[in-house]
């Protein structure tokens, strides 16, 4: 498909350093801390207590909450504690602590799930524990429950994978080939979608070319490869709604809407998978890279595994570590500490050492208008400081900032190194403020 | 803690993402300003000889010093080290006849860097292009200095040292004994040093569009209009030469082609929207043309754009306006009550009646 406009991109470094290496199984860690906040909606309550004993699959968190998905366990072995702990974003998380008998035993709970129309499919999704892995934790039931269930409807399968460094999608697109083929028809069939596209970014030629012999091998017409520009932010659901069917979607509006289900493709491989033996979400493929880990690589390992352990698997650190990011480099966080346990919707580990991890020194403005022109929504970064500055709420409204999906380009292409896209957050949430009063 | 020798790090360092930045920095870009004005230098060179390296190497040494002695008496951070203040130097020295004094050039540099830029707050503050404004300057206080030309050493004859630009002899009415267009590209006529040469001046201009230092909005729109402009009046008055011609000896001499690559397109005093941009390339022009075919100067370029940097922020407002369809809906609004208004008081009218 042929588009005449892309919208404004950037050329950030692929620094895909891990592309080429397959993913290693890491070994049951002896501890793993499972967060009971894995989705963007209300943290789960612990159904397990110190002492009590579970099994792999078993589901150890749960809420009434309306906006929630359960967690369950990844190891079998011994709860050991409860513990909060701070996370990346300020707050508390609720950890539960389970140290492993390393028997890996099954919970007779899992089976495969009994799918037969889209209802049980909905609550089978909810039971799998899936939220939205490409970054957002989105819960992934209630994305697969669009209000206009009937309308014509396109899925888009996201594996764009724009951010630097981060190799797992590639790597899932590769090794899991047909459980992304299984789970996109599975959604097909109860999302009534008549037509899926795979959206890769076109440096991952390989993976286009396996989807594309595997598809024609199987006689599937109705899903195709979609290949898009290597730029980023080109895999941000507002993006590539826009790069693949041409509609704009503002933010605030659901894409379900719109008439497109965005998913990312591991989401839809664990699906895939899932439907086969009915083993929930315990485990997460991740990138662990950065010029402070020895070996960097793909890494399949159980969820609530803590990042130091996940590195000490990929030969520890190779020089002191001065800043860990949960996520790519774009829009990753920055955590504090590396006893943090992996969480449902990370897709990579970062290490920088002292090199890497440079917070470079902010020049004033030479107003070059080069964030305006990086902005994939034609959005004014520099508008937005000035405002923001005034704390000038009707201006920052006007030059419309809750349109800005801090994907970081303005920030990354500003060559004053002003911190333009922490400022759009700031703004963000000074309009948010001023609405709710 | 089953693993007791293991070393924690619990005290990494945190910040707001993005954590990449590209590696084109102020100071990498305006080094790409300084390598797209070496074509133009080196012309400059080859055509005036060593006054040009003379002058040229005091105005970037007196932009620098006078930038580092504010900044240091001022006791605010020294910031030479963005290469903002050789670039202006380098401009202002491309913008002067090669004959003028050294002081004089130093006054030039003092009025770009110490008050055009630095009183207005440094970098990124000041209204109008600095190397501008201190050639207008210049171009006031010492007017005979800056008006007169001198040849290129391939024109100069044991009589004859310095000679009429090319508008010069448009001024005068006597165009038959002005340079051909193929003197003008190559830039073997006498006017500013970095100016003359226009064929070194697109040179620069490739290598800023290429690497993506400025967008081509404004230098096209301005050498544009240039063109549209000179090619409609003169269809219009007639005269010895075709339009064609008149259109082409206009882009090609005084200080389009450089005004527009290296004076207009600064960041600063340019307005950011693309309309803007468009709008303010073709104000350049328009202007230029005006002060050229109708006002008693016979150059017009800085004036034009001294002018349209004054206007840039204003263009830039109305260019966000639009975009962003900012205060359409209060305008809607106002219109709806004022047509409310006019209809309530034509009933109260009609019932009277």
């Amino acid at each position: 498909m042929f588009r005449a406009k892309h919208l404004n991109s950037i050329s950030a470094g692929h620094y895909k350093n891990t592309a080429g290496s397959e993913t290693e199984v890491m070994p049951v860690p002896s501890v793993v801390k499972i967060s009971m906040s894995q989705n963007i909606g209300a943290p789960c309550k612990p159904l397990v207590k110190k002492g009590d004993h579970v099994l792999v699959g078993e589901k150890i968190g749960d809420t009434d909450a309306f906006l929630h998905v359960p967690v369950h366990a990844s190891v079998s072995g011994t709860v050991t504690g409860i513990e909060t702990q701070r996370n990346a974003m300020g707050g508390y998380d609720t950890l539960v602590v389970i140290e492993s008998d390393s028997k890996q035993e099954i919970s007779p709970s899992v089976a495969p799930p009994q799918i037969t129309d889209q209802p049980s499919f909905i609550e089978a999704v909810k039971e799998s524990g899936l939220v939205g892995l490409g970054g957002a934790s989105f819960p992934t039931w209630l994305k697969f429950n669009p209000r206009n269930l009937g309308d014509p409807m396109t899925l888009i399968i996201n594996g764009a994978e724009c951010e630097p460094f981060i190799t797992s999608d590639h790597r899932t697109m590769l090794e899991d080939t047909q459980n992304i083929i299984d789970g996109a028809q599975i959604i097909m069939k109860y999302l009534q979608a008549d037509e899926c596209y795979i959206a890769i970014e076109n440096n991952k030629q390989d993976a286009i070319d396996k989807f594309n012999s595997l598809l024609s091998a199987q006689g599937i017409t109705n899903i195709k490869t979609f290949p898009l520009q290597a730029r980023y932010p080109k895999g941000a659901e507002r993006v590539l709604i826009y790069e693949v069917t041409g509609k704009t979607c503002d933010a605030g509006v659901l894409p379900a809407d719109l008439g497109c289900i965005v998913s990312n493709i591991t989401s839809v491989s664990f699906l895939g998978q899932y439907i086969k033996d009915g083993m929930p979400l315990v485990k997460k493929r991740v990138t662990i890279d950065g010029d402070a880990v020895s070996k960097p690589g793909n890494v399949l390992l159980p969820i609530g595994t803590q990042i130091h352990d996940a590195i000490a698997f990929c030969g520890g650190y190779k020089q002191e570590p001065r800043k860990i990011l949960m996520g790519g480099p774009m829009m990753g966080r920055a955590i504090y500490s590396d006893r943090m346990p992996i969480v449902k919707n990370n897709n990579a580990i970062l290490a920088f050492g002292r090199e890497q991890s440079v917070i470079p020194e902010e020049t004033p403005c030479i107003g070059c208008g080069r964030c305006h022109a990086a902005c994939p929504f034609d959005l004014l970064p520099t508008g937005f400081a000035d405002a923001y500055e005034r704390k000038d709420v009707k201006r920052l409204n006007d030059l419309k900032v809750m349109q800005c999906m801090e994907c970081g380009s303005c920030s990354y292409i500003c060559p004053a190194r002003r911190p333009l896209a922490f400022i759009n957050k700031l703004a963000k949430g000074l309009v948010r403020e001023a609405s709710q009063k | 803690m089953t693993n007791k020798n293991e070393v924690y790090y619990d005290n990494l360092a945190v910040a707001s993402s993005p954590h990449l930045v590209t590696s084109l920095d102020t100071q990498k870009t305006m080094m790409w300003v300084l390598i797209a004005l070496a074509p133009s230098f080196a012309a400059s060179v080859f055509y005036f000889g060593y006054r040009a390296v003379l002058l040229t190497a005091v105005c970037i040494a007196a932009c620098v010093l006078f930038e580092w002695a504010y900044e240091r008496i001022l006791g605010k951070p020294v910031t030479v080290r963005d290469l903002s203040a050789c670039v202006t130097g380098v401009i202002l020295a491309m913008n002067l006849p090669s004959s003028l004094p050294i002081w004089m050039a130093v006054i030039g540099c003092f009025t770009a860097i110490v008050v055009v830029k630095q009183l207005f707050g440094g970098l990124g503050r000041n209204f109008a292009n600095p190397a501008i404004v201190g050639r207008i300057v210049l171009l006031l206080s010492f007017t005979s200095y800056m008006t007169s030309w001198p040849l290129t050493r391939l024109q100069q004859t044991a009589d004859a040292v310095t000679g009429a630009t090319p508008l010069g002899y448009l001024a005068d009415g006597a165009l038959s004994s002005a340079p051909g267009l193929k003197d003008m590209l190559l830039g073997n006529i006498g006017g500013a040093m970095g100016e003359t040469c226009t064929i070194a001046v697109l040179i620069g201009l490739a290598i800023l569009i290429f690497k993506k230092i400025i967008s081509p909005i404004i230098p096209c729109c301005f050498i544009g209009t240039v063109f549209v402009f000179s090619l409609i009046y003169y269809s219009v008055v007639g005269g010895d030469y075709s339009a064609i011609h008149m259109a082409l000896f206009h882009v090609l001499a005084g200080g389009v082609c450089f005004g527009a690559t290296f004076c207009a397109t600064d960041y600063v005093t340019s307005p950011i929207m693309k309309w803007a941009r468009v709008a303010f390339g073709i104000g350049c022009g328009i202007l230029t043309m005006v002060i050229r075919l109708f006002c008693s100067y016979p150059e017009g370029v800085s004036f034009a754009i001294l002018f349209m940097n004054i206007l840039a922020p204003t263009l830039d407002i109305l260019a966000q306006n639009r975009f962003y369809k900012i205060g359409e809906k209060e305008k809607a609004e106002k219109k709806a009550a004022k047509a409310k208004a006019f209809a309530d008081k034509k009933a109260e009218e009609a019932e009277k009646a």
